[in-house]
């Protein structure tokens, strides 16, 4: 299974473990389609105790991969989460045993739309069938059995992540002690998925693309991909932060240029985040992830009543929101707390004051640290954690 | 983790059977909810109107949602909790008679502690200082105060028959907040605050 890889997934494979899966039970979709094998690539950060109670699961977001707290194979940047995850922070590798996992569909090893189709020996391309943030969390549960860890200690995870962890919650409650979505919702609403469908246009508008058969015709639908990352970058941050970061600023001249040039900051800015982008991530994938996103919808799985999803859960819920994120906004995680209400589940809820809008997930919020660690603590005297201070 | 709290929340504590489940309206900085959990191992939620609270109290590792008493406690099942506490919240919800009801049908037993209206101090400032009362129980200015449904200790008594609600115990604590037990006419004189566990009938 590792010929035919990408250089991206070369070099991610050669820097993070990988298991093939699927093979003797192949995977049912959601899509009803049977998958097998399959690649799964994820990182391990830390050790497995004894008793196997310490691990942790991070779930990633949509453009975001497994190297969640070491320097990226193909961006050479810091991991996406080293903030919270690291010697001294919030998730310590000397008290947990951390794993994160590629998600289904995305390109940094895990099978994906770029992969082989066993039955054709042909590149899936769109192919590949449609997978959800279900089939994600079927492929992580099945790793983690694979790795054989009978329950999670905390499953962690914001934005596309925080789905996961609601998926978890909902599918596997036994295995989740406690559960941590951060700046998500229990479905994708229609301006998500609005912002989602200009996206994928704009990458099936790339003649480049080909019906997604890009690689077999050797050519890039990279403007298209970037035209997507720019229109969902500009959801992930406020209002506040844009005008905070870049006002009116003109980018490299005094006067405006009465042409089409970047003559603003912004424009330079959004520019940069779209062509750096495409070095990373592939255009195919970017269809299949965002469609996942669009069709969760944790409620429409469990007769309309997001309650029934965590009917009877002994899992320890901790959600966070962002009072400037309008992506996923305060009131989508105040919908899942009053679900996990109505179940008499355990939860707790903070909303962090931050003018950064969604990415603040991701940045140095103080209070978002501070909220995690108690939560964590308290989760861990209550699971006989030792070692915790 | 402390032993000490509050006296009226000590009270409180005393009422709650180990190893049971509480959920704590209004519960601040989760004082009571720390010690309930600490020292009784009660399953011990929170509720709290202020997010600054909120997040300090999820920060000691306390589990709390930030909600309102008079809106949020429709979305708990009924039966959900051994108990619901509320206190010296109930005089400042919009619609207390509702509040008490939603406590009785969330949980097996509600405790309610309140300040009593009808204290000798307060009765003295308006009848002869004909000020709106300031004491220790009721420290705020008439224009600034929480407190839009004071009541007495009899007042509130009157509301459970009303209601058909069982008072299991009713403590009426002095303004050194010592126990005292005295007739009702005398309690709700001298009664600075009181406590008060009830059941549906």
């Amino acid at each position: 299974m590792l010929n035919d890889l990408t250089d991206a997934e070369r070099k991610a494979l050669a820097q993070c473990r990988h298991a093939v899966l699927g093979t003797d039970r192949p995977l049912r979709l959601d899509c009803g389609v049977d998958l097998g094998p399959y690649r799964v690539a994820y990182q391990t950060y830390g050790e497995l105790n004894a008793d196997k109670s310490n691990a942790v699961l991070v779930c990633h977001p949509l453009t975001c991969d497994q190297f969640v707290a070491d320097r990226h194979p193909v961006t050479g940047k810091d991991g996406w989460w080293e903030s919270l995850i690291g010697p001294g922070k919030v998730l310590d590798p000397g008290r947990y045993f951390i794993i994160c996992i590629n998600v289904l569909g995305h390109c940094m090893g895990t099978t994906g739309p770029q992969a082989r189709d066993p039955a054709t020996d042909q590149p899936w391309n769109l192919r590949f069938p449609v997978v959800t943030i279900g089939d994600m969390v079927r492929v992580q549960a099945a790793l983690i059995d694979h790795l054989g860890i009978p329950d999670l200690f905390c499953v962690i995870g914001g934005s596309m992540g925080g789905m996961q962890v609601l998926e978890w919650a909902a599918s596997y409650p036994k295995r989740v002690f406690s559960a941590v979505p951060i700046a998500c919702a229990a479905h994708h609403s229609a301006q998500n998925i609005a912002f989602h469908e200009v996206g994928r246009q704009a990458i099936m508008a790339d003649p480049e693309w080909k019906g997604g058969d890009y690689r077999l015709h050797q050519t890039n639908p990279a403007r298209g991909l970037a035209v997507a990352r720019m229109t969902a970058h500009i959801t992930y941050l406020s209002e506040q932060a844009l005008q905070r970061k870049f006002g009116r600023a003109l980018q490299d001249r005094n006067a405006l240029g009465f042409g089409f040039d970047a003559d603003f900051q912004v424009e330079s800015y959004l520019r940069h985040q779209g062509s750096t982008f495409v070095d990373r991530f592939d255009a195919n994938s970017y269809l299949y992830i965002t469609r996942a996103m669009d069709y969760f919808d944790l409620a429409g799985a469990h007769g309309g009543v997001l309650a029934n999803a965590f009917k009877g859960s002994a899992t320890r819920f901790c959600l966070m929101s962002f009072t400037s994120d309008w992506l996923f906004p305060t009131r989508e995680s105040r919908a899942v707390v009053h679900a996990l209400n109505a179940a008499a589940a355990n939860v707790s809820f903070v909303e962090v004051d931050s003018d950064k809008g969604h990415d603040a997930f991701l940045l140095d919020e103080p209070e978002m640290f501070r909220t995690l660690s108690g939560f964590l603590k308290g989760a861990a005297s209550v699971r006989g954690l030792g070692g915790l201070s | 983790m402390s032993a000490q709290i509050r006296v009226d929340l000590q009270l409180i504590a005393d009422m709650v059977e180990p190893g049971t489940r509480a959920l704590d309206v209004g519960c601040g900085d989760g004082s009571l909810l720390a010690y309930l959990m600490n020292f009784k191992r009660v399953d011990a939620r929170g509720m709290e109107l202020s997010q600054a609270g909120v997040n300090a109290c999820v920060a000691n590792g306390l589990s709390v949602i930030q909600g309102d008493a008079d809106t949020d406690l429709r979305d708990y099942p009924d039966n959900a909790f051994d108990y619901v506490i509320l206190s010296q919240t109930l005089q400042a919800t919009r619609e207390p008679r509702q509040v008490l009801e939603q406590m009785l049908r969330v949980g097996k037993h509600a405790i309610v502690s309140f300040p009593n209206f009808a204290h000798w101090q307060v009765r003295l400032r308006l009848v002869f200082g004909g000020r709106m009362p300031e004491t220790t129980s009721l420290p705020y200015k008439w224009y600034d105060t929480p407190n839009i449904h004071l009541c007495s200790i009899d007042d509130f008594r009157a509301l459970c028959r009303t209601m058909g609600v069982r008072i299991e115990r009713a403590i009426v604590l002095n303004n050194k907040s010592r126990r005292i037990t005295l007739p009702p006419l005398l309690a709700n004189l001298i009664g600075e605050q009181a406590v008060f566990m009830l059941r549906r009938a």
